[in-house]
């Protein structure tokens, strides 16, 4: 199945790009697509105990099961205001 | 905020207080000479957390009436990033209410500032956002009534 990955703020310019297309198995979690793109951008993996995740734009956990279609997103330590 | 203050006074007579907090941009953050800041916000979500906020306060402080508004984009030094009014029937209310959605905003709404200064630019992270860590949500609670 297939979801687009949004990131935000560094993690955006890490990546090199604010929106990704992945293909994983039915049942992926949010934090095995952390996982895929921490190892595919290893500066990525200093952020893993401070991001915040969500799916479909309502915030989500890490162990949540995503879905054909779903679009999960992942969240720098916020700094609005 | 004229507009924020239209939202919230519904011209009925019960309030006795108005609080309204601008947030503006500083031209000086950590020893930097800031010359701009540009905010990001994962809009859907933000527009969501906004309104979980306003909803935190006003059953909170009951008969409260809130407005927020956050810009995004490149904000020039002196401007205003954000814009909170608040209306209760005695001013405690309503200086508790805005003081308690700013400190919300802070942690819990997907916002980020990119700070442009004199000799380079840095992403500011603040607060890992979890909407649902009541310890963060008693503390802002607990900054509101000091």
């Amino acid at each position: 199945m297939r979801v687009t990955v949004r990131l935000f703020a560094r993690l955006r310019d890490i990546a090199g790009a604010s929106e990704l297309e992945r293909e994983v198995a039915p049942g992926t979690t949010i934090g095995a697509v952390w996982q895929m793109l921490a190892g595919e951008h290893p500066q990525l993996a200093a952020y893993e105990r401070s991001i915040s995740s969500a799916v479909n734009a309502d915030y989500a956990r890490m162990d949540h099961p995503l879905r054909d279609g779903d679009e999960v997103a992942f969240l720098p330590p916020v700094s609005g205001g | 905020m004229s507009g924020l203050v239209a939202a919230i006074d519904q011209h009925q007579g019960t309030d006795g207080a108005v609080v309204t907090f601008l947030g503006l941009v500083r031209n000086h953050n950590v020893g930097r000479r800031v010359e701009y800041l540009e905010y990001e916000a994962y809009e859907p979500l933000a527009l969501k957390t906004l309104a979980q906020i306003v909803a935190e306060a006003q059953q909170r402080w009951p008969g409260a009436h809130v407005a927020v508004h956050h810009r995004i984009g490149r904000i020039e030094i002196g401007e205003a990033s954000v814009a909170i009014a608040t209306a209760s029937a005695h001013r405690a209310d309503a200086y508790a209410a805005s003081r308690y959605v700013i400190e919300r905003v802070k942690q819990i709404v997907p916002i980020w500032k990119h700070e442009f200064f004199e000799g380079g630019d840095v992403w500011i992270e603040g607060a890992t956002a979890n909407p649902d860590d009541e310890a963060a949500r008693a503390a802002a609670e607990r900054v509101a009534c000091a």
